[in-house]
């Protein structure tokens, strides 16, 4: 008997108001994604990934369709219950990796581990990324790939069961975003978290465990990779 | 052509943001209306009431010297006319009466002044609002004062009996008239007025002189000047013709009351008209600044652009100071409109105090383009330095977005390092710390608001305790009684053996001059007897004040302005009598709210005088139950001028300038409340400007609503906690200052604060900054969460 997904969505669609027009960000996306899984989400700019991921993360609720995390339905959750899953269950890393500039690198990771429940020690996750010696550093005075870091060590110090990942390399030169790619897969790795990472970067792909790609919508690919690539190996 | 075109796409831009920011727009807009609104109210009233005046006493013919005699023949008025320097002058009667208005069981008292056979006097000219004035002939007809006629509802035709000198006589009223000489009327030995208890009366001089027997005489000299003559050479001139008539010294409009209390008003209406504004101007400055710097700030990228299409560092200075002018300039209108209306509003509540035939509505133009153009520039160069570095940017450095902003760990985490801050209380201490100008000034604002609400109330409280402590510390007999000429002690027995007196004692009071080196004051000695108690002499700690056997005790207004301390000898001039000249040393100086006194003991003041023990006032102890029959033979006795009665002055007071400093209060409130928003507001707004990435992405992270809101409010918390106890303070030596220019010979307000006003002024401050607190909680709900991940800064 297989084990049942952590992320489970059938129909999922999502139409905006743009004035007179309506776009449609997904056209009814059926995915299940699996624990401990890394999976690497391909698509243009406007193929729905971000959108995809919104959803996923409780940032945003679908127009039609289902989408479950395990037992929650969160398309039927209210700001309320999306604010309780975001903090319990989901770590984000984002593009421009959104640190809070006021706080140290281990006080925004413990901005995070103040309001968890089984948090890791902010030292503890730093480390893990490879930071620990830019510990009381603020964010400007790291470099764009160790402000990203910190954002991963903020994203996994509470030990999520999900682990959501826009564009985490987006902002970066490849030398620096290989770095940032190997912290995201150590972390996979050692904690077994379920990682989620879109880009629109193919050279990436050879990293995940899976590899969907969207296109206006829809999925339009999937496959699986046999061995997970090194990101050291990447480049681009 | 081209440049115009593009000027119209900035203009464009330009209305776009002022209603994108219409919020922000509008609390600045208000704290320079608020400022404005106090200047152009103080300065309309101001230049009204001194407009209405000078006209008032040209066209009346206000006298200039004034002296008061026992009697003088006729004839001497015609020396008086070949005085050098004077120019017109009058002869009159004055008197005083009891009336007996009916259905007002109270005792009433006048002053009665005659008029010339052929009606209107050459000096002091009355105005008639209604009715005639007495013709000669008809003993019975009166004109009265307006305030009286109004306080009694009295019409043309009514009658009521007074007494005059003593006798009884029928009163019919045929005008109702003002008079520049009583533009502010008080009853003698009073310094609030009772339009109730007290009126002034006029009568034809035939009826006057006959019921004063003073046929062929007269008691009562005005007199105007010839250009180029000062008013001392012919009060001396008179003094010296008129001294053995009893005249009690000369004097000019500075010593004469209705026109010394109006002087006294006027200056603190100037006061008003500058420290107000000030205040208002700098916070609204200050709030220029934060916002239009903010603003900029969050349009490098645009003003890159401009400049990289051609726009000169000139016009990209311009484009923002129009920013800035079209906030001033709607400020400006706004504070204009209600400072007018105000100002009007305000005049007819003067109106009641002062009894001018109409106000002249009054305000020059040139003073309100002058505020409109320092308002203006005071606002541009406020937003100045913001607008200079926008200028001042090089495009390629603009083009680049701002780098994180810089933090450091501050000097308070460093010392509470034993104290666990959690991560949002950093972030607030660290972004209050980043910015220590501004957050310097918005506590500034926070700091004014509390003060200026402060400044509003603590003037109440500080008149009912100058009030109480006059009337419940100092004047502690229910009834003072006036006699017409000075009576042997021995009828104070006469008194206390009438029914409903319960207790009696009595004093004298003789007009002096009082003199030392160059300086010299006109006033009056008291003569208390040592043992009184109903009335008596306070210090400042309002304890009562041990009169010496010699000496005087001077009021401490009085002492300063003569220049004297105890030990002194002055030199007192005595204007009744033979006028006898004493030697007298100051004993001591003493602390009254009210009016400027020279007292001592009543014995030693009859030995100065080379008389036995006289009196001339009965301080009265009452049984409230026997009042009525107390007032009532009081006013049948002949010798009695008039009669005050302690409750009915405290009525008085509360009610009427109880409801004018209610007014003002109520507007200071509303002054400080609209600052209190304003400067919280635009904190807040700014705040979320700055703060709305951090605080999404806390939001993403898994930060409830409430948690974030206690981001951005904890800052507004922290800065009201440290705003309103500065606001105190400032609020205490606004006080001081304020009641320091409105010391006058009249009243001194003592500066007190009690907890309530010191409560209402931070209330006011935190409802306002809990009304903006409200408007950021649901704009924080309003968050666009993936908006603001999707983009840099």
């Amino acid at each position: 008997m297989a084990e049942p997904p952590v992320f489970h969505t059938r129909g999922l669609t999502k139409t905006y108001d743009q004035g007179e027009i309506q776009v449609f960000a997904l056209r009814g996306v059926d995915l299940d994604l699996y624990r401990g899984e890394l999976v690497v989400m391909l698509g243009a700019s406007g193929s729905g990934k971000s959108t995809l991921l919104n959803i996923l993360g409780g940032l945003d609720v679908p127009t039609s369709g289902e989408v479950r995390y395990r037992d929650i339905d969160l398309s039927a959750a209210g700001d309320r219950e999306l604010t309780r899953y975001r903090r319990e269950h989901v770590g984000f890393v984002f593009q421009f990796y959104n640190l809070i500039p006021s706080l140290t690198a281990r006080e925004n990771v413990a901005a995070v581990t103040e309001i968890a429940s089984d948090p890791m020690l902010p030292e503890e996750a730093l480390e893990l990324v490879g930071l620990k010696a830019r510990i009381d550093h603020f964010p400007a005075q790291l470099s764009g790939g160790e402000q990203q870091r910190v954002a991963i060590a903020r994203a996994i110090a509470k030990r999520p069961e999900v682990l959501l990942c826009d564009e985490p390399t987006g902002a970066l030169d490849s030398a620096t975003g290989v770095l940032v790619l190997e912290a995201l897969e150590k972390a996979n790795r050692e904690t077994g978290t379920t990682t989620v990472i879109i880009t629109h970067n193919a050279s990436i792909a050879g990293m995940g465990d899976r590899v969907i790609t969207l296109s206006d919508g829809n999925i339009s690919g999937e496959r699986r990779n046999d061995q997970r690539q090194d990101p050291r190996t990447l480049s681009w | 052509m081209a440049s115009n075109a593009l000027n119209t796409v900035l203009n464009t831009k330009l209305r776009r943001e002022l209603w994108q920011m219409r919020g922000q727009v509008l609390a600045i807009a208000l704290v320079i209306a608020g400022g404005v609104a106090v200047c152009v109210m103080s300065l309309v009233n101001y230049s009204s009431l001194l407009a209405t005046r000078a006209q008032y006493y040209e066209q009346h013919q206000f006298a200039e010297v004034f002296s008061v005699l026992k009697r003088a023949p006729r004839h001497i008025l015609q020396e008086i006319e070949k005085l050098p320097g004077v120019a017109r002058y009058e002869g009159r009667v004055e008197g005083g009466a009891k009336l007996e208005i009916p259905g007002f069981k109270d005792p009433v008292s006048a002053r009665l002044v005659s008029i010339p056979p052929d009606g209107q006097p050459d000096i002091n000219r009355l105005f008639i609002r209604e009715g005639r004035l007495p013709a000669p002939g008809r003993n019975q007809e009166v004109a009265v004062i307006g305030s009286f006629a109004e306080a009694h509802e009295l019409s043309l035709g009514d009658q009521f009996h007074g007494i005059i000198n003593g006798r009884r006589q029928a009163l019919v009223l045929t005008g109702i008239v003002e008079s520049p000489e009583f533009i502010y009327v008080i009853p003698p030995g009073a310094m609030l007025p009772d339009y109730q208890r007290y009126g002034v009366l006029w009568m034809s001089a035939e009826a006057l002189e006959a019921a004063m027997d003073m046929g062929g005489a007269f008691n009562s000299l005005v007199v105007t000047l010839r250009p180029g003559y000062s008013v001392a050479s012919v009060a001396d001139a008179l003094d010296r013709l008129l001294a053995r008539y009893g005249a009690t010294g000369a004097y000019g409009r500075d010593d004469q009351f209705s026109h010394r209390f109006l002087s006294d008003e006027l200056n603190q209406l100037k006061t008003m008209a500058t420290v107000f504004p000030l205040i208002f101007m700098g916070v609204a400055m200050f709030l220029l600044n934060v916002v239009i710097s903010r603003l900029i700030s969050t349009q490098r990228d645009i003003i890159a652009v401009l400049k990289a299409f051609g726009y000169g560092n000139r016009q990209i200075a311009w484009h923002y100071s129009k920013l800035v002018i079209v906030i001033a300039a709607i400020g400006l209108l706004l504070g204009l409109v209600l400072g007018l209306w105000l100002g009007r509003a305000l005049g007819e509540l003067y109106m009641d105090f002062y009894r001018f035939p109409g106000l002249l509505f009054r305000i020059n133009p040139l003073w309100l383009v002058l505020l409109a153009a320092l308002t203006i520039t005071v606002a541009w160069l406020g937003a100045w330095k913001a607008i200079r570095q926008a200028a001042a940017l090089p495009p390629a450095e603009a083009m680049r977005p701002e780098g994180p902003a810089r933090y450091r760990v501050t000097v308070a985490e460093k010392l509470l390092s034993r104290v666990r801050f959690s991560q949002p209380s950093r972030m607030i201490v660290r972004q209050l710390s980043r910015r220590p100008a501004r957050t310097l000034l918005s506590m500034s604002g926070v700091a004014m608001a509390t003060a200026i609400v402060m400044v509003g109330n603590f003037q109440f409280d500080s008149v009912s305790l100058m009030v109480h402590t006059q009337f419940a510390r100092v004047q502690q007999q229910d009834l003072a009684t006036t006699f017409i000429d000075p009576v042997n002690s021995a009828a104070l027995y006469g008194l206390q053996r009438q029914p409903g007196i319960r207790y009696v004692e009595g004093r004298r009071t003789v007009p002096a001059r009082l003199k030392f080196g160059h300086r010299e004051w006109r006033s009056a000695v008291t003569g208390i007897p040592a043992d009184a108690r109903l009335q008596f002499v306070v210090d400042s700690n309002l304890e009562r004040v041990r009169l010496p056997g010699e000496g005087l005790l001077l009021t401490d207004y009085l002492a300063r302005e003569l220049g004297v301390n105890p030990g002194d000898t002055l030199q007192l001039e005595l204007l009744e009598g033979d006028r006898r000249t004493v030697l007298v040393p100051v004993a001591g100086v003493t602390s009254e709210f009210l009016g400027v006194g020279a007292y001592m003991n009543l014995d030693a003041l009859n030995r100065a005088l080379g008389d036995g023990p006289l009196i001339n006032q009965a301080m009265i102890n009452l049984d409230p139950a026997k009042a009525a029959e107390v007032y009532d033979s009081l006013r049948e006795t002949p010798g009695v001028l008039g009669l005050s009665i302690r409750q009915a002055m405290l009525d008085s007071f509360y009610d009427t300038l109880a409801r004018t400093f209610l007014t003002f209060t109520f507007f200071n409130s509303l002054m400080g409340g609209i600052i209190a928003f304003g400067v919280v507001y635009n904190t807040i707004r700014i705040s979320l400007a700055e703060k709305g990435r951090e605080l999404a992405s806390l939001r993403v992270l898994g930060y409830t609503h409430n948690e974030v809101a206690h981001i951005l409010l904890g800052e507004v918390a922290l800065l009201l906690l440290l705003g309103v106890p500065l606001g105190w303070l400032i609020g205490q030596g606004l006080a001081l200052l304020i009641v320091t220019a409105m010391q006058t010979e009249l009243y001194r307000v003592p500066l007190t604060i009690t907890s309530q006003t010191l409560g209402i002024s931070a209330l006011v401050v935190v409802v306002s900054a809990i009304a903006s607190g409200v408007i950021a909680w649901w704009r924080l709900k309003a968050l666009d969460l993936v908006a603001v991940l999707k983009t840099r800064e």
